[in-house]
């Protein structure tokens, strides 16, 4: 077979300038959306006089606006898109397979059981994101003590079973609670957390929620050659020189922290862990060294984008989960069957 | 630098593959493992790699226990070329072979400008400058073995391991191989590796190990090994091993494999 130059390959520095670009742009529209539009010039000036400068001398609103509603609205699709984005990346190279999700281990079951368990106990919003945000790390911290008593099968697929497994019976659980939840307040609550929203984000939660992420995201890019050689064969990497359980067993815990904060402050959301490490894939390549900030950017600025839908497409808000799953399922068929390039 | 296995039982924690095996490397030798599929190769090479420790017995690397070296300490000395695969992402060429330099590098680092120097020569040693920006996924099964032992070169290592090299390659490229690797033991390489044809034996090794039912049948320069009987007790068929006087005066060896046919 000859050899063939890779089409749609660029070089890295203009993927992630384009992917940071495009994400700007977002920022700029999303604040632009809604009853009280702002411009991006007025958007300046405001954070200007935030961020110390002088007052900008427009309406007073536009500071309630900017820096109490839209902002840490904004803030939080950033940060909840950024983590599962770059926790999809990774768990793709760990189990080396495209079609993975971070929620393959069981964190967003465990969350769910978490916020369900605080709804029904009547618990106020820390109480039961802190439970969300517990449950989640709990969760994955059992399917790896499960997968890791079990011997003699490959250590992957134990995981995947192991998460399977404990994802459906925690799912079980989350079914019991609902049905024994009061039906006129608790059960629409649990419902409403299991869709995915980021309309009630308040500033004090994100200032929690982004050093958790950032706690993910720094081992995720400290350890990013050694994750490229974790996609090969198990044995392989470690004749290449990878202690494959321990970088593992990192990538693991630094995923899920990212995954279980964001999950806590935005209820469940899926198809960003699993599409848009895929995109950018295809923009930039599987090097990890590019893949996980691209995917970060791409995540950040697809969270932002469809937010924005939600609260600017109907009268009522569209809860995220649904809304990242219409947009995200057509964008992944739509690749699928336009692109040959890709994975075997 | 030398590796050695003395009585080395090896297998997996449910199923023991073989036994009694005492076996020697030395840089600078090529050593050539024969033996008929299911004869335990595969799982000879992961216990002499220390990716499976040994039942009994121990594998030393200049008198080093190498289930004590981590695996990076290992995998400086040792390299290890698997059959082709394939792979799970579209990484290209080049960044297959770089990561043959995963064990030079610190556990934060990414490549650095050696590595990449060291990659590409490795990629030209093997003549395959051409595929450097091919992506490994896209390529054909002989090239990707070609670009595992680029890998291998890139590795850097006294010792290198090939689990069929020459499995997946076409007649020339299967020479070239060969050659490569007797060029590679003049620099001072040990090259341990395993094949099905007896004849890589005569052209390349220095000494050839016989493996069947997991236990070494004989171990010793392959003009004095490789004999007919030797040959139907691994294979089962008939052979004919013949010395030939070539043109410029040298003899070689050859098998012709006889069976019924």
């Amino acid at each position: 077979m000859s050899p063939s130059k890779v089409p749609g390959v660029r070089a890295p520095a203009v993927s992630i300038v384009v992917a940071l670009l495009v994400l700007i742009i977002i920022i700029g529209v999303a604040f632009s959306v809604g009853q009280y539009p702002v411009s991006a010039a007025e958007l300046l000036r405001v954070l200007r006089a935030w961020a110390g400068g002088a007052p900008h001398g427009l309406d007073p609103t536009l500071d309630t606006v900017v820096l109490e509603i839209r902002g840490p609205r904004v803030l939080a699709a950033l940060l909840v898109g950024a983590a599962l984005a770059a926790a999809g990346a990774a768990y793709q190279n760990l189990f080396r397979n495209p079609l993975v999700s971070p929620d393959i281990l069981g964190v967003s079951a465990g969350a769910a059981v978490g916020a369900a368990l605080g709804i029904f106990l009547a618990l106020g919003v820390v109480a039961v994101q802190s439970l969300a945000f517990a449950g989640g790390i709990a969760a994955v911290g059992m399917v790896y003590v499960v997968a890791k008593s079990v011997r003699g099968h490959d250590p992957l697929l134990v995981l995947v079973l192991a998460g399977v497994v404990l994802g459906s019976l925690l799912g079980a659980c989350v079914a019991l609670m609902k049905y024994l939840a009061d039906p006129y307040n608790q059960l629409p609550a649990i419902t409403y957390w299991l869709l995915g929203s980021l309309a009630s984000t308040d500033t004090r939660e994100l200032w929690i929620a982004a050093p958790l992420i950032a706690a993910g995201l720094i081992p995720l890019w400290l350890l990013r050659w050694r994750i490229n050689v974790l996609s090969l064969d198990d044995e392989e990497a470690r004749a290449l020189g990878v202690a494959t359980g321990r970088i593992r067993l990192t990538v693991i815990v630094a995923a899920t922290l990212m995954t279980a904060a964001a999950v806590a402050i935005s209820g469940v959301i899926g198809w960003i862990g699993l599409v848009i490490p895929h995109f950018a894939r295809l923009l930039t390549g599987p090097d990890f060294s590019r893949l996980l900030p691209v995917s970060v950017l791409l995540g950040a600025g697809f969270l932002v984008a469809v937010d924005t839908l939600a609260r600017a497409i109907a009268n009522i808000e569209i809860p995220l989960g649904v809304l990242t799953a219409f947009v995200g399922a057509p964008l992944f068929l739509w690749q699928l069957a336009t692109t040959r390039r890709g994975w075997q | 630098m030398r590796l050695t296995a003395s009585n080395l039982a090896y297998g997996y924690p449910d199923r023991r593959v073989g036994s009694g095996v005492t076996l020697e490397l030395a840089a600078g030798e090529v050593l050539c493992l024969l033996g008929p599929n299911g004869s335990g190769k595969t799982t000879l090479f992961r216990t002499l790699l220390g990716l499976l420790p040994p039942q009994d017995g121990a594998v030393l690397l200049d008198g080093c226990d190498v289930q004590t070296l981590t695996r990076e300490a290992v995998a400086r000395q040792i390299s290890y070329v698997p059959q082709a695969h394939g792979a799970f992402f579209p990484y290209t060429v080049r960044e297959i072979v770089l990561m043959g330099r995963t064990a030079h590098m610190g556990l934060f680092a990414a490549p650095s400008a050696r590595d990449y120097s060291a990659a590409i020569a490795a990629i030209k040693r093997m003549g395959l400058q051409h595929l450097t920006d091919a992506t490994y996924t896209r390529i054909s099964g002989g090239e990707r073995q070609l670009v595992l032992i680029a890998r291998a070169l890139a590795q850097d290592a006294r010792m290198v391991m090939m689990d069929e090299p020459t499995a997946n390659l076409d007649f020339g490229n299967q020479v070239r191989v060969l050659e490569r690797i007797r060029s590679l033991a003049e620099e001072g390489i040990g090259v341990l590796l395993s094949t099905h044809d007896p004849d890589h034996a005569f052209l390349c090794a220095d000494r050839v190990a016989m493996l069947y039912q997991g236990e070494l049948v004989a171990c010793g320069a392959p003009e004095e090994e490789i004999t007919p009987q030797r040959l139907k007790q691994l294979y089962g068929i008939d052979v004919a091993v013949t010395a030939l006087t070539l043109a410029d005066a040298r003899t070689r060896h050859v098998c012709l494999p006889l069976g019924t046919l």
